[in-house]
């Protein structure tokens, strides 16, 4: 291991470049938490009960300089009857939180653009102190940068810098605005170490910390107890997956010594193809990914983790932390492509996953929540692609869901916004994220919905736009690899593993109509047909301002041009295949054993035709959607009559929460309860207490003599007594009779 | 000369020993502590002809620290005959549980 680093360190072509700060990186935003998390705490102090107005009034006087469409709110939002104070550091905030990563995403460009010119195959390992040196057990504190992580780093500085931006029109009126730029940059800290850490434990400190982060932004607003247990709820659930990830150290570490990427690499070339072991740990970690990534039977938590603010939904639960789990398969591409098995589970759980989730999202009435399915759906075809060991589609995927899912969230942030502060106005208590009081909205929002129609377009799949890349490649890649790879040759489950492939491609196509139906549904009821706000409310509709809709526009653009970075070959409008070729060094070893050593090509006319299928089905969806769906018969959320059916059990998610709650929780507490509290706790631990020290009255029982109490805890209470005379003499006897045996002992042995 | 020295100590620390344990005056008892002290220097002194300096720089250590618990020592036992007026451990069995 260490000759490893001395080799890569000392020789390293990027060593000398911009890449030598690449522990900047995460720096930057562990600064700006820090300052924020001082100012939160620092106000917390002095910002009491007893001086409201002054800080209002103080704070909008230093908010101005800071923003740049002050006259814009002005005009538009004059007439302020908010009765929530602004946080009095909340320009300072305004500035450090998008600041530092804005100076993070520069930094990250800087080393792209040096790993670019410098084209170097090697992973440039960076160390910079031992972390656990424990006898065979040596995990340094270092980080890797290789193409994987360079585009994660993108991924996650890039999008997150938008919605940072974003985050500051949409929360700034919070009174716990620092607070939440603490907990957000906080979160892209251990998400760059997640990505960035050079080992298994590394990554797992960012993994375990971009669940903390989950879960305290999920409970941001935790003085609503639903927020608050939809926080527990993810951090739970998250712990089941954790405990696979951890298992899955632990056998790497017993098994081949290793838990570096490099040396596990190196280690698993040498393991036996489809051996139990590796099959073994490869399940277990993506018993991690499925707890991290939302997927069966783990998806639960992201649902309900809608409960955040909507750019923590864009950020953290769809567009980088709950993909972990997808690069953590392409990162273990190695073991992944030696375990076939493994494989078709990864592309069985996805595709199911995708499918259930989508026919979900198809009743679902609150609009953040159309989206959490949808997300929940788009990892499982993520997963599709990196568990039939297509690693490029799946990160492609993954980058271009980024881009669409994120504007998708922040698009109906915006929308939130409008109803949330027309229903204010109106002192409404409506639900403002039902789109059963929506509608009609692309009159009041045109710039927003123009967007989210792009990136509806995108999900759809719907050449050009992104998604239809990306998806197609994943479909695609499924579809080449039911002959000819060692996953058609695996079994699963006692089911030839081509068989598997296609059912799952087939189910990817089914997901892929009911995504293009849903989303259609959700624009049409959102934007389209009559407004159902109510009179007075509709007055005060309108765009959010410009802070907000301009990183939407940013979005946009990439929502409908990201695909120029993966041109597939029948597409040649640009490089073809740019991804590919970055990619190519990290996941290209195990990519090609999946494919036995040789690239797998579809014949051309396969290619285009299954191309048609995937664009003929999301057309179809979309025209359904516009077909079936009457927008004009909707009714607001209060009027609106009950679900029959079918209906009913989408609209209720198929009960999955309810069954695990009466499977799971309500036994764990009835055994809590029942047995180990009435029965261990009260009955044999307190029952003997009270037979053994109580002697005369018993408080729990006021009245009864319990016989024959206390006598045995007073007779040995006697005994030790006897023997402290209080003589050092005597004390320093025993000393000396006790070393004398213990000589006598080690003498005469 | 080593096997000597080491006899020679190993008597003055029996001595030692004994005198801790029989005697009851708290100033004897004291005084024969710092027998054992002084008896464990000499081994240290001894062994420093075989095994080198290391020995009698422990012995500069053990001085020291016999010096300061001197002091201490010597102060607590007249805090306890201002206290109770005698010296005698057979009396003093404030440790008594």
């Amino acid at each position: 291991m260490l000759l490893q680093h001395a080799a890569t360190v000392g020789a390293h072509p990027l060593s000398g470049t911009a890449a030598s700060y690449v522990w900047l990186l995460p720096l930057l935003p562990l600064l700006g938490f820090v300052i924020n998390g001082l100012l939160s705490l620092v106000s917390a102090v002095h910002l009491g009960p007893d001086d409201p107005s002054a800080s209002h009034g103080d704070s909008h006087a230093l908010s101005h300089d800071s923003n740049a469409h002050a006259p814009d709110e002005g005009g538009a939002h004059g007439d302020d009857h908010h009765p929530v104070a602004r946080h009095r550091y909340a320009a300072i905030t305004s500035l450090i939180g998008p600041g530092v990563l804005v100076l993070s995403f520069l930094l990250a460009t800087a080393i792209f653009l040096a790993m670019r010119a410098v084209g170097s195959h090697e992973p440039f390992i960076q160390r910079y102190f031992s972390w656990m040196p424990v006898g065979d057990l040596q995990i340094d504190a270092a980080f890797q940068l290789d193409q994987l992580s360079m585009l994660m780093v993108m991924v996650i500085t890039g999008v997150g810098t938008l919605i940072h931006i974003f985050s500051v029109g949409y929360m700034v009126d919070d009174p716990g605005y620092p607070r939440y730029f603490a907990y957000l940059n906080l979160f892209v800290f251990f998400m760059l170490v997640l990505v960035l850490g050079s080992s298994y434990p590394v990554m797992f400190v960012g993994w375990e910390g971009v669940g903390l982060c989950s879960y305290l932004l999920i409970g941001f607003w935790f003085s609503e107890k639903a927020n608050a247990d939809a926080g527990k709820k993810a951090f739970i659930v998250n712990r089941i997956g954790d405990f696979g990830f951890l298992v899955a150290m632990f056998m790497l570490f017993a098994n081949i010594g290793a838990l570096d990427f490099v040396g596990v690499n190196a280690a698993a070339s040498g393991m036996p193809f489809g051996g139990v072991l590796v099959t073994t740990i490869c399940l277990f970690f993506f018993l991690g990914c499925a707890g991290k990534s939302a997927q069966i039977p783990l998806y639960v938590w992201l649902p309900d983790a809608m409960a955040g603010p909507t750019p923590v939904s864009a950020l953290i639960h769809a567009a980088t932390m709950v993909t972990a789990g997808v690069y953590l398969i392409a990162r273990s591409n190695v073991l992944f492509s030696l375990a076939p098995a493994a494989g078709l589970t990864v592309v069985v759980i996805g595709a199911l996953t995708a499918i259930f989730a989508a026919s979900i999202g198809l009743k679902q009435w609150d609009i953040k929540k159309v989206l959490a399915y949808s997300t929940v759906s788009q990892l499982g075809y993520m997963f599709i692609g990196v568990g039939s060991g297509a690693y490029v589609a799946g990160l492609f995927h993954l980058m271009t869901h980024s881009f669409f899912k994120a504007l998708l969230f922040l698009g109906s942030g915006s929308v939130i916004y409008a109803m949330h502060r027309a229903y204010h106005h109106t002192g409404n208590h409506e639900d403002a994220q039902d789109m059963r009081n929506m509608g009609g909205l692309k009159k009041y929002m045109p710039i927003t919905w123009a967007l989210m129609w792009a990136a509806t377009l995108a999900i759809s799949g719907i050449p050009p736009f992104t998604g239809f890349f990306s998806k197609d490649e994943i479909l695609g890649a499924v579809f080449a690899r039911h002959t000819g790879s060692t996953l058609a040759e695996a079994h699963w489950l006692g089911i030839p593993g081509g068989t598997v492939l296609l059912v799952c491609y087939a189910l990817g196509l089914a997901a892929a109509l009911m995504t293009a139906v849903y989303m259609t549904r959700m624009m049409l009821y959102t934007f389209h047909g009559p407004n159902r706000s109510g009179e007075k409310e509709r007055e005060h509709l309108h765009e959010a301002p410009w802070i907000m809709t301009a990183p939407l526009v940013v979005l946009g653009v990439l929502s409908v041009f990201g695909g120029w970075f993966n041109l597939p070959s029948f597409f040649p409008l640009g490089p073809v295949g740019a991804l590919e070729r970055w990619l190519e060094p990290v996941v290209g070893e195990g990519a090609l054993r999946i494919t036995k050593g040789a690239p797998l090509e579809l014949a051309h006319g396969t290619e285009l035709m299954l191309v048609a299928i995937a664009v003929v089905i999301a057309v179809a969806g979309i025209a359904l959607a516009f077909a079936r769906l009457k927008p004009e018969s909707l009714v607001p959320a209060k009027d609106a009559p009950a679900e029959h059916g079918f209906e009913r059990v989408l609209a209720n998610k198929y009960f999955v929460d309810e069954t695990y709650d009466a499977a799971i929780v309500q036994p764990v507490v009835a055994t809590s309860r029942g047995l180990l509290w009435r029965g261990i706790d009260i009955g044999l631990i307190d029952g003997l207490t009270r037979l053994l020290i109580q002697s005369k009255d018993d408080d729990s029982a006021p009245g009864t003599t319990v016989p024959m109490g206390g006598l045995l805890p007073r007779a040995v209470g006697w005994m030790g007594s006897q023997m402290q005379s209080g003589l050092v003499g005597t004390y320093a006897w025993v000393l000396v009779v006790g070393v004398l045996f213990v000589l006598g002992a080690f003498t005469f042995r | 000369m080593l096997a000597e020295s080491l006899f020679f100590s190993a008597v003055l620390f029996t001595i030692g020993v004994i005198g801790v344990l029989t005697r009851r005056n708290a100033i004897i008892i004291f005084m024969c502590v710092e027998l054992m002290l002084n008896a464990v220097n000499l081994t240290f002194v001894a062994f420093a002809q075989v095994y080198g300096v290391a020995g009698q720089i422990f012995v500069f250590f053990v001085m020291t620290v016999a010096a300061a618990e001197a002091a201490v020592g010597l102060a607590i036992i007249i805090a306890l005959f201002r206290h109770r007026q005698t010296v005698n451990l057979s009396n003093i069995n404030l440790l008594k549980g």
